[in-house]
């Protein structure tokens, strides 16, 4: 139920934005996800149409999804590679040592909002 | 329809909700620490033994959130000490709403040292602050020794680390030095207690840190 919580934040978020900037109704949202971040765009879809339902500042929202690269570095060898097609392993020089350094975000990019 | 930039992590308002429990609980003088670990590496059973163990030294209490058993909480209730189960709906993890509500139902009154039993789950718990002063994770021997490449977050947002069920180590082939090695190459400054709940090996060590964190934070800031 990762996803269902996420949208929860994401709605928590929303209601104390409408609140200081004194919203009435929000049209969209623009959501960017990382590639790893572990949010499965489809069923996270599923859940934001099924919670909008229920909150009536959401309940007209369009739901836009972008989506961010996940990139990771090699200490190793001081690269940068694509983490999905690669995964931990450095492809250049066989390291370990590798972080993320994107790809991981779930980020609130911006929202249309209508003003009461 | 005007547009509005936020450009704001979706655990933005969580984090001022969790620091600002963070700040209550320091008034107050109670330790909450965040244990978290997969289901079944031992967390219920360790906090039986650190609340028997630490019995007439530091009043615990248990915040049990753990889906997999709604029996912890009773089987910490059997030991003497407080303890509240928060329902949390098929949720992945705490978060510091969550646990605020379910502190309110526990009464701190008297508590030195609190605990939550976080949803077993490697990932979701990491990314969600949860207000309490220290995050301790769990990782069992039977788990592997190649968890801290597979959830690295966890290990690099934790204070300390118990390796627990120290004493199946002869069935497994778990390289306690490699495993060291991965979780100080995420983590330079991270605690590791190796321990058995079940013989109290290595129990000691864990449970001296506890009292000092808790006597630390429960120091007043004596310059104003
Ligand atoms: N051998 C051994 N088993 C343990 C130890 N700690 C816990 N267990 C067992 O692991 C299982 C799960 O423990 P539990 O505390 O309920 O895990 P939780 O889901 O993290 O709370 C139980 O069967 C425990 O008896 C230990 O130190 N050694
Ligand atoms: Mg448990
Ligand atoms: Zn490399």
């Amino acid at each position: 139920m990762h996803e269902l919580s996420v949208v929860l934040h994401i709605a928590k978020t929303l209601d104390e934005l409408a609140e200081e900037n004194r919203l009435s109704r929000i049209g969209s949202v623009t959501l960017q996800v990382g590639e790893v971040s572990g949010i499965m765009t489809d069923y996270f879809t599923e859940c934001w149409d099924y919670f909008k339902k229920k909150h009536p500042l959401l309940s007209d929202s369009r739901l836009k999804l972008e989506t961010l690269p996940a990139v990771t570095f090699c200490e190793g060898c001081r690269q940068e590679y694509e983490t999905v097609r690669y995964g931990r392993i450095c492809p250049y020089c066989g390291s370990e040592r590798t972080y993320l350094l994107t790809g991981n975000e779930c980020i609130i990019k911006e929202i249309e909002a209508e003003d009461q | 329809m005007r547009v509005i930039e936020l450009h704001r992590s979706v655990t933005e308002s969580n984090d001022r909700d969790a620091a600002r429990l963070r700040a209550e609980l320091k008034e107050k003088g109670v330790l909450l620490i965040n244990l978290m670990s997969a289901p079944g590496a031992g967390k219920t059973t360790l906090l039986i033994r650190i609340i028997t163990d630490l019995r007439g030294k530091l009043s615990i209490a248990v915040l049990e959130a753990d889906i997999e058993a709604s029996v912890d909480a009773e089987r910490i209730e059997a030991l003497g000490a407080r303890s509240v189960q928060v329902h949390t709906d098929g949720m992945c993890h705490m978060d510091a709403g969550m646990t605020r509500t379910g502190l309110e139902a526990l009464d701190l009154d008297g508590i030195d040292l609190a605990f939550l039993e976080n949803i077993g789950n490697l990932i979701c718990p990491a990314e969600y602050d949860t207000g309490a002063g220290l995050n301790l994770m769990i990782s069992g021997v039977p788990e592997g020794d190649d968890k801290p490449l597979k959830y690295p977050l966890m290990y690099k947002e934790s204070q300390a680390l118990v390796l627990s069920k120290l004493d199946t180590l002869p069935y497994f082939d778990f390289d306690v030095e490699k495993f060291r090695e991965r979780v100080l190459f995420l983590n330079p400054g991270i605690r590791i207690f190796p321990v058995s709940a079940r013989t109290g090996e290595g129990m000691e060590a864990l449970e001296q840190w506890l009292s000092e964190e808790t006597a630390k934070w429960q120091e007043r800031e004596e310059h104003a």
